[in-house]
Protein backbone atom coordinates (compact mmCIF):
# COMPACT_ATOMS: atom_id res chain seq x y z
CA UNK A 1 0.00 0.00 0.00
CA UNK A 2 2.74 2.43 0.92
CA UNK A 3 5.41 3.30 -1.59
CA UNK A 4 9.05 3.16 -0.77
CA UNK A 5 10.60 6.58 -1.19
CA UNK A 6 14.18 5.71 -0.28
CA UNK A 7 15.94 2.40 -0.62
CA UNK A 8 19.52 2.09 0.62
CA UNK A 9 21.49 -1.12 0.69
CA UNK A 10 25.09 -1.41 1.75
CA UNK A 11 25.23 2.37 1.52
CA UNK A 12 28.69 3.64 2.51
CA UNK A 13 30.57 6.89 2.64
CA UNK A 14 34.29 7.00 3.35
CA UNK A 15 36.52 10.03 3.75
CA UNK A 16 40.03 8.64 3.35
CA UNK A 17 40.44 6.08 6.09
CA UNK A 18 37.40 7.37 8.00
CA UNK A 19 34.13 5.57 7.38
CA UNK A 20 31.28 7.99 8.06
CA UNK A 21 28.53 5.65 6.88
CA UNK A 22 29.26 1.94 7.05
CA UNK A 23 27.20 -0.26 4.71
CA UNK A 24 23.76 0.65 6.03
CA UNK A 25 20.52 -0.92 4.80
CA UNK A 26 17.26 0.92 5.34
CA UNK A 27 14.22 2.21 3.54
CA UNK A 28 11.86 5.14 4.01
CA UNK A 29 8.19 4.65 3.24
CA UNK A 30 5.95 7.33 1.80
CA UNK A 31 3.95 9.50 4.17
CA UNK A 32 5.72 8.80 7.43
CA UNK A 33 7.59 10.91 9.96
CA UNK A 34 11.00 9.43 10.74
CA UNK A 35 13.38 10.24 13.53
CA UNK A 36 17.01 9.93 12.47
CA UNK A 37 18.72 9.85 15.82
CA UNK A 38 22.21 9.40 17.17
CA UNK A 39 25.10 11.21 18.76
CA UNK A 40 27.15 13.94 17.12
CA UNK A 41 29.38 12.44 14.46
CA UNK A 42 27.29 9.28 14.24
CA UNK A 43 26.73 9.79 10.50
CA UNK A 44 23.21 11.28 10.44
CA UNK A 45 24.07 14.36 8.41
CA UNK A 46 26.21 12.32 6.01
CA UNK A 47 23.27 10.01 5.36
CA UNK A 48 21.00 12.97 4.67
CA UNK A 49 23.61 14.51 2.35
CA UNK A 50 23.80 11.22 0.45
CA UNK A 51 20.02 11.03 0.17
CA UNK A 52 19.75 14.60 -1.09
CA UNK A 53 22.50 14.19 -3.68
CA UNK A 54 24.89 16.66 -2.04
CA UNK A 55 27.67 14.10 -1.82
CA UNK A 56 28.39 10.85 -3.65
CA UNK A 57 28.38 7.46 -2.01
CA UNK A 58 31.55 5.39 -1.78
CA UNK A 59 29.70 2.10 -2.00
CA UNK A 60 26.38 0.31 -1.97
CA UNK A 61 23.10 1.10 -3.66
CA UNK A 62 20.83 4.11 -3.21
CA UNK A 63 17.50 4.93 -4.80
CA UNK A 64 15.44 8.01 -4.00
CA UNK A 65 12.08 8.07 -5.78
CA UNK A 66 13.45 5.24 -7.87
CA UNK A 67 16.61 6.98 -9.07
CA UNK A 68 20.13 7.90 -8.14
CA UNK A 69 19.49 11.26 -6.40
CA UNK A 70 22.64 13.13 -7.45
CA UNK A 71 21.96 12.67 -11.16
CA UNK A 72 18.24 13.38 -11.45
CA UNK A 73 16.91 16.93 -11.36
CA UNK A 74 13.33 15.66 -11.11
CA UNK A 75 14.28 13.75 -7.95
CA UNK A 76 16.05 16.76 -6.42
CA UNK A 77 12.96 18.90 -7.06
CA UNK A 78 10.99 16.68 -4.71
CA UNK A 79 13.48 17.03 -1.86
CA UNK A 80 13.93 19.70 0.76
CA UNK A 81 16.90 19.68 3.11
CA UNK A 82 17.05 22.15 5.98
CA UNK A 83 20.55 22.11 7.41
CA UNK A 84 21.61 23.00 10.92
CA UNK A 85 23.38 26.11 9.66
CA UNK A 86 21.63 26.98 6.44
CA UNK A 87 23.62 29.56 4.41
CA UNK A 88 22.09 32.39 2.41
CA UNK A 89 23.63 35.08 0.21
CA UNK A 90 25.01 37.89 2.37
CA UNK A 91 22.56 40.63 1.46
CA UNK A 92 19.48 38.38 1.49
CA UNK A 93 16.51 39.16 3.73
CA UNK A 94 13.97 36.54 4.88
CA UNK A 95 11.59 38.09 2.34
CA UNK A 96 14.11 37.32 -0.43
CA UNK A 97 14.52 33.75 0.79
CA UNK A 98 10.76 33.22 0.74
CA UNK A 99 10.48 34.82 -2.72
CA UNK A 100 13.15 32.49 -4.08
CA UNK A 101 11.76 29.36 -2.46
CA UNK A 102 9.03 28.58 -5.05
CA UNK A 103 11.75 28.36 -7.73
CA UNK A 104 13.05 25.26 -5.96
CA UNK A 105 9.90 23.75 -4.44
CA UNK A 106 6.99 23.02 -6.74
CA UNK A 107 4.53 22.51 -3.87
CA UNK A 108 5.46 25.80 -2.20
CA UNK A 109 2.55 27.36 -0.28
CA UNK A 110 3.15 31.12 0.02
CA UNK A 111 0.11 31.64 2.25
CA UNK A 112 1.31 28.99 4.69
CA UNK A 113 4.76 30.63 4.70
CA UNK A 114 3.14 33.99 5.55
CA UNK A 115 1.24 32.47 8.46
CA UNK A 116 4.44 30.86 9.75
CA UNK A 117 6.29 34.19 9.50
CA UNK A 118 3.63 35.67 11.80
CA UNK A 119 3.77 32.63 14.14
CA UNK A 120 7.54 32.92 14.52
CA UNK A 121 7.50 36.75 14.53
CA UNK A 122 10.18 36.76 11.88
CA UNK A 123 11.31 40.25 10.72
CA UNK A 124 11.01 39.89 6.95
CA UNK A 125 13.01 42.95 5.91
CA UNK A 126 16.02 42.52 8.17
CA UNK A 127 19.17 41.23 6.51
CA UNK A 128 19.71 37.57 7.27
CA UNK A 129 23.19 38.07 8.67
CA UNK A 130 21.69 40.50 11.23
CA UNK A 131 19.16 37.93 12.45
CA UNK A 132 19.51 36.21 15.80
CA UNK A 133 20.42 32.52 15.80
CA UNK A 134 16.80 31.62 16.58
CA UNK A 135 15.42 33.86 13.82
CA UNK A 136 17.83 32.27 11.36
CA UNK A 137 16.58 28.85 12.40
CA UNK A 138 13.00 30.09 11.94
CA UNK A 139 13.77 30.94 8.30
CA UNK A 140 14.86 27.33 7.73
CA UNK A 141 11.87 25.88 9.55
CA UNK A 142 9.46 28.05 7.54
CA UNK A 143 11.10 27.07 4.23
CA UNK A 144 11.07 23.41 5.26
CA UNK A 145 7.39 23.41 6.21
CA UNK A 146 6.03 25.60 3.40
CA UNK A 147 8.03 23.69 0.76
CA UNK A 148 5.70 20.71 1.29
CA UNK A 149 8.39 18.71 -0.44
CA UNK A 150 7.46 15.02 -0.77
CA UNK A 151 10.66 14.20 1.13
CA UNK A 152 11.70 16.82 3.67
CA UNK A 153 14.74 16.65 5.93
CA UNK A 154 15.17 18.76 9.05
CA UNK A 155 18.73 18.41 10.33
CA UNK A 156 18.84 19.89 13.86
CA UNK A 157 16.65 22.70 12.55
CA UNK A 158 16.20 24.67 15.71
CA UNK A 159 19.43 25.93 17.14
CA UNK A 160 18.53 29.04 19.16
CA UNK A 161 14.76 28.52 18.91
CA UNK A 162 13.15 28.88 22.32
CA UNK A 163 10.72 26.36 23.79
CA UNK A 164 7.67 28.30 22.55
CA UNK A 165 9.00 28.50 19.01
CA UNK A 166 9.86 24.80 19.01
CA UNK A 167 6.35 23.93 20.14
CA UNK A 168 4.96 26.08 17.31
CA UNK A 169 7.19 24.15 14.91
CA UNK A 170 5.95 20.76 16.20
CA UNK A 171 2.29 21.83 16.15
CA UNK A 172 2.44 23.30 12.65
CA UNK A 173 4.38 20.30 11.40
CA UNK A 174 1.77 17.85 12.74
CA UNK A 175 -1.20 19.87 11.50
CA UNK A 176 0.25 20.41 8.03
CA UNK A 177 1.45 16.82 7.76
CA UNK A 178 -2.08 15.63 8.61
CA UNK A 179 -3.48 17.75 5.77
CA UNK A 180 -0.65 17.07 3.34
CA UNK A 181 0.94 13.73 4.18
CA UNK A 182 4.56 13.44 3.05
CA UNK A 183 7.78 11.85 4.19
CA UNK A 184 9.58 13.84 6.84
CA UNK A 185 12.93 13.03 8.42
CA UNK A 186 13.72 14.78 11.68
CA UNK A 187 17.24 14.63 12.98
CA UNK A 188 17.52 16.02 16.46
CA UNK A 189 19.06 15.76 19.89
CA UNK A 190 15.86 16.90 21.57
CA UNK A 191 14.48 13.39 21.42
CA UNK A 192 11.96 13.66 24.24
CA UNK A 193 10.38 16.66 22.55
CA UNK A 194 9.79 14.92 19.24
CA UNK A 195 9.33 11.32 20.40
CA UNK A 196 5.52 11.43 20.13
CA UNK A 197 5.63 12.91 16.64
CA UNK A 198 7.65 10.07 15.19
CA UNK A 199 6.17 7.03 13.53
CA UNK A 200 9.50 5.32 13.01
CA UNK A 201 12.93 5.61 14.57
CA UNK A 202 16.31 4.95 12.97
CA UNK A 203 19.20 5.13 15.42
CA UNK A 204 22.71 5.61 14.01
CA UNK A 205 25.95 5.04 15.88
CA UNK A 206 29.46 4.99 14.40
CA UNK A 207 28.00 5.02 10.89
CA UNK A 208 25.85 1.94 11.49
CA UNK A 209 22.19 1.38 12.26
CA UNK A 210 21.60 0.33 15.86
CA UNK A 211 17.83 0.43 15.78
CA UNK A 212 15.29 0.62 12.94
CA UNK A 213 11.84 0.20 14.45
CA UNK A 214 8.39 1.71 14.77
CA UNK A 215 8.34 4.28 17.55
CA UNK A 216 5.47 2.48 19.25
CA UNK A 217 7.49 -0.74 19.38
CA UNK A 218 10.36 1.12 20.99
CA UNK A 219 8.14 2.71 23.59
CA UNK A 220 7.89 0.45 26.61
CA UNK A 221 10.58 -1.86 25.22
CA UNK A 222 12.84 -1.06 28.16
CA UNK A 223 12.30 -0.39 31.85
CA UNK A 224 14.33 0.65 34.84
CA UNK A 225 14.08 -1.46 38.00
CA UNK A 226 15.19 0.14 41.26
CA UNK A 227 15.42 -0.97 44.85
CA UNK A 228 17.64 -2.97 47.23
CA UNK A 229 20.60 -4.25 45.17
CA UNK A 230 20.12 -7.93 46.02
CA UNK A 231 16.43 -7.86 45.03
CA UNK A 232 17.19 -5.95 41.84
CA UNK A 233 19.87 -8.45 40.87
CA UNK A 234 17.48 -11.33 41.52
CA UNK A 235 14.85 -9.73 39.33
CA UNK A 236 17.15 -8.90 36.39
CA UNK A 237 19.20 -12.12 36.60
CA UNK A 238 18.09 -13.58 33.26
CA UNK A 239 17.21 -10.36 31.46
CA UNK A 240 19.38 -8.31 29.10
CA UNK A 241 20.82 -5.40 31.07
CA UNK A 242 21.58 -2.19 29.17
CA UNK A 243 22.32 0.16 32.07
CA UNK A 244 23.32 -0.10 35.68
CA UNK A 245 23.73 2.38 38.53
CA UNK A 246 24.19 1.84 42.22
CA UNK A 247 24.10 3.91 45.37
CA UNK A 248 25.16 2.17 48.54
CA UNK A 249 22.93 -0.88 48.90
CA UNK A 250 20.54 0.36 46.23
CA UNK A 251 20.67 -0.44 42.56
CA UNK A 252 18.92 0.88 39.49
CA UNK A 253 19.15 -1.37 36.46
CA UNK A 254 17.75 -0.75 33.01
CA UNK A 255 16.69 -3.83 31.10
CA UNK A 256 15.85 -4.33 27.45
CA UNK A 257 12.52 -6.03 26.98
CA UNK A 258 8.97 -5.19 27.93
CA UNK A 259 7.59 -6.18 31.32
CA UNK A 260 4.21 -7.83 31.48
CA UNK A 261 1.74 -7.67 34.32
CA UNK A 262 3.14 -10.73 36.12
CA UNK A 263 6.64 -9.22 35.95
CA UNK A 264 5.27 -6.09 37.55
CA UNK A 265 3.62 -8.00 40.36
CA UNK A 266 6.82 -9.97 40.93
CA UNK A 267 8.77 -6.73 41.13
CA UNK A 268 6.26 -5.20 43.53
CA UNK A 269 6.46 -8.26 45.77
CA UNK A 270 10.25 -7.88 45.85
CA UNK A 271 9.75 -4.26 46.89
CA UNK A 272 11.09 -2.90 43.60
CA UNK A 273 10.07 0.24 41.75
CA UNK A 274 9.64 0.06 38.00
CA UNK A 275 10.03 3.21 35.95
CA UNK A 276 9.49 3.62 32.22
CA UNK A 277 12.43 4.47 30.00
CA UNK A 278 11.84 7.28 27.54
CA UNK A 279 13.09 7.05 23.98
CA UNK A 280 15.79 9.58 24.89
CA UNK A 281 16.94 7.57 27.90
CA UNK A 282 16.92 4.39 25.85
CA UNK A 283 19.13 6.00 23.23
CA UNK A 284 21.51 7.28 25.89
CA UNK A 285 21.77 3.71 27.16
CA UNK A 286 22.27 2.24 23.70
CA UNK A 287 24.80 4.77 22.42
CA UNK A 288 26.46 6.06 25.59
CA UNK A 289 29.32 4.60 27.57
CA UNK A 290 26.81 2.98 29.79
CA UNK A 291 27.96 0.26 32.08
CA UNK A 292 26.17 -2.92 31.24
CA UNK A 293 28.72 -4.55 33.47
CA UNK A 294 32.12 -3.63 34.82
CA UNK A 295 34.21 -1.93 32.11
CA UNK A 296 37.51 -3.35 30.94
CA UNK A 297 39.37 -0.79 33.05
CA UNK A 298 37.39 -1.70 36.13
CA UNK A 299 38.02 -5.39 35.54
CA UNK A 300 41.72 -4.69 35.28
CA UNK A 301 41.84 -2.53 38.41
CA UNK B 1 0.91 10.13 27.94
CA UNK B 2 3.52 8.04 29.67
CA UNK B 3 6.55 6.24 28.33
CA UNK B 4 5.85 2.78 29.65
CA UNK B 5 3.29 1.67 27.07
CA UNK B 6 2.65 2.15 23.37
CA UNK B 7 0.96 5.47 22.65
CA UNK B 8 -1.79 3.96 20.53
CA UNK B 9 -2.96 1.89 23.51
CA UNK B 10 -3.03 5.02 25.64
CA UNK B 11 -5.09 6.83 23.00
CA UNK B 12 -7.58 3.95 22.90
CA UNK B 13 -7.79 3.98 26.71
CA UNK B 14 -8.47 7.72 26.85
CA UNK B 15 -11.37 7.35 24.46
CA UNK B 16 -12.61 4.34 26.44
CA UNK B 17 -12.42 6.45 29.62
CA UNK B 18 -14.54 9.13 28.00
CA UNK B 19 -17.11 6.49 27.09
CA UNK B 20 -17.16 4.97 30.60
CA UNK B 21 -17.44 8.46 32.14
CA UNK B 22 -20.28 9.34 29.78
CA UNK B 23 -18.36 12.22 28.16
CA UNK B 24 -18.78 10.34 24.90
CA UNK B 25 -22.25 8.84 24.75
CA UNK B 26 -23.30 5.89 22.66
CA UNK B 27 -23.88 6.90 19.02
CA UNK B 28 -21.69 9.98 19.58
CA UNK B 29 -19.00 10.73 17.05
CA UNK B 30 -15.47 10.45 18.36
CA UNK B 31 -12.79 12.98 17.32
CA UNK B 32 -11.06 12.37 13.98
CA UNK B 33 -7.54 10.96 14.00
CA UNK B 34 -6.17 14.35 12.92
CA UNK B 35 -7.98 16.03 15.81
CA UNK B 36 -6.65 13.43 18.24
CA UNK B 37 -3.14 13.85 16.80
CA UNK B 38 -3.22 17.62 17.15
CA UNK B 39 -4.73 17.52 20.66
CA UNK B 40 -2.35 14.93 22.10
CA UNK B 41 0.57 16.09 19.91
CA UNK B 42 1.20 12.68 18.49
CA UNK B 43 1.72 11.22 15.05
CA UNK B 44 -1.61 10.81 13.18
CA UNK B 45 -0.69 7.22 12.29
CA UNK B 46 -0.45 6.48 16.02
CA UNK B 47 -3.86 8.04 16.63
CA UNK B 48 -5.30 5.97 13.78
CA UNK B 49 -3.83 2.81 15.29
CA UNK B 50 -5.52 3.64 18.61
CA UNK B 51 -8.88 4.19 16.92
CA UNK B 52 -8.47 0.99 14.89
CA UNK B 53 -8.00 -0.93 18.11
CA UNK B 54 -11.39 0.39 19.27
CA UNK B 55 -12.90 -0.72 15.97
CA UNK B 56 -11.48 -4.22 16.43
CA UNK B 57 -12.97 -4.54 19.90
CA UNK B 58 -16.32 -3.21 18.66
CA UNK B 59 -16.27 -0.06 20.81
CA UNK B 60 -16.57 2.26 17.85
CA UNK B 61 -17.70 1.67 14.28
CA UNK B 62 -17.03 3.50 11.07
CA UNK B 63 -19.76 5.20 9.09
CA UNK B 64 -18.34 5.59 5.66
CA UNK B 65 -17.59 9.16 4.73
CA UNK B 66 -18.75 10.55 8.07
CA UNK B 67 -16.49 9.29 10.81
CA UNK B 68 -16.26 6.97 13.81
CA UNK B 69 -19.14 6.52 16.24
CA UNK B 70 -19.52 4.88 19.63
CA UNK B 71 -21.46 1.64 19.20
CA UNK B 72 -24.56 0.37 21.00
CA UNK B 73 -23.58 -1.34 24.21
CA UNK B 74 -20.00 -0.01 24.12
CA UNK B 75 -20.22 1.37 27.64
CA UNK B 76 -21.59 -1.87 29.10
CA UNK B 77 -18.86 -3.84 27.33
CA UNK B 78 -16.13 -1.56 28.70
CA UNK B 79 -17.50 -1.70 32.23
CA UNK B 80 -17.68 -5.47 32.09
CA UNK B 81 -14.09 -5.68 30.90
CA UNK B 82 -12.88 -3.29 33.57
CA UNK B 83 -14.70 -5.15 36.31
CA UNK B 84 -12.93 -8.33 35.23
CA UNK B 85 -9.64 -6.43 35.41
CA UNK B 86 -10.38 -4.69 38.68
CA UNK B 87 -8.81 -7.20 41.06
CA UNK B 88 -5.58 -7.44 39.07
CA UNK B 89 -5.23 -3.74 38.50
CA UNK B 90 -6.25 -2.35 41.86
CA UNK B 91 -6.74 -4.99 44.57
CA UNK B 92 -3.52 -6.92 44.09
CA UNK B 93 -1.18 -3.89 44.29
CA UNK B 94 -3.22 -2.68 47.28
CA UNK B 95 -2.70 -5.97 49.11
CA UNK B 96 1.02 -6.05 48.33
CA UNK B 97 1.42 -2.59 49.87
CA UNK B 98 -0.87 -3.45 52.81
CA UNK B 99 1.19 -6.56 53.61
CA UNK B 100 4.35 -4.47 53.48
CA UNK B 101 2.85 -2.13 56.09
CA UNK B 102 1.43 -4.90 58.26
CA UNK B 103 -2.19 -4.01 57.53
CA UNK B 104 -4.30 -7.16 57.81
CA UNK B 105 -7.46 -8.04 55.85
CA UNK B 106 -9.88 -6.80 58.54
CA UNK B 107 -8.10 -3.50 58.98
CA UNK B 108 -7.94 -3.12 55.19
CA UNK B 109 -11.68 -3.77 54.88
CA UNK B 110 -12.35 -1.23 57.62
CA UNK B 111 -10.21 1.33 55.80
CA UNK B 112 -12.09 0.77 52.56
CA UNK B 113 -15.41 1.12 54.36
CA UNK B 114 -14.44 4.35 56.15
CA UNK B 115 -13.13 5.82 52.91
CA UNK B 116 -16.50 5.07 51.31
CA UNK B 117 -18.42 6.83 54.09
CA UNK B 118 -16.26 9.95 54.02
CA UNK B 119 -16.45 10.47 50.27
Amino acid sequence: MTDTVVRASGLSKRYGSFTAVDAVDFSLEDGRIYGLLGRNGAGKTTIMQLLTGQIFRSGGQLEVFGHEPAEHADVLRRLCFIAESQRYPDDFTPADALTAAPWFYENWDAGFAQRLVADFRLPLKRRIKKLSRGQLSAVGVIVGLASRAPLTFFDEPYLGLDAVARQIFYDRLLADYAEHPRTIVLSTHLIDEVANLLEHVILIDHGRILLDRDADEVRGSAATVAGPAAAVEEFVADRPVIGRQSLGGLASVTIDGALDRDDRFAAAELGLEIAPVSLQQLIVHLTGHDLTGPTAEEEAA
Amino acid sequence: MDDSRPLFIQIAERIENDIVDGVLEEHAQIPSTNELAAFYRINPATALKGVNQLVETGIVAKRRGIGMFVTDGARAQLIERRQADFADRYIRPLIIEAEKLGIGPDQLAALVRSERIES
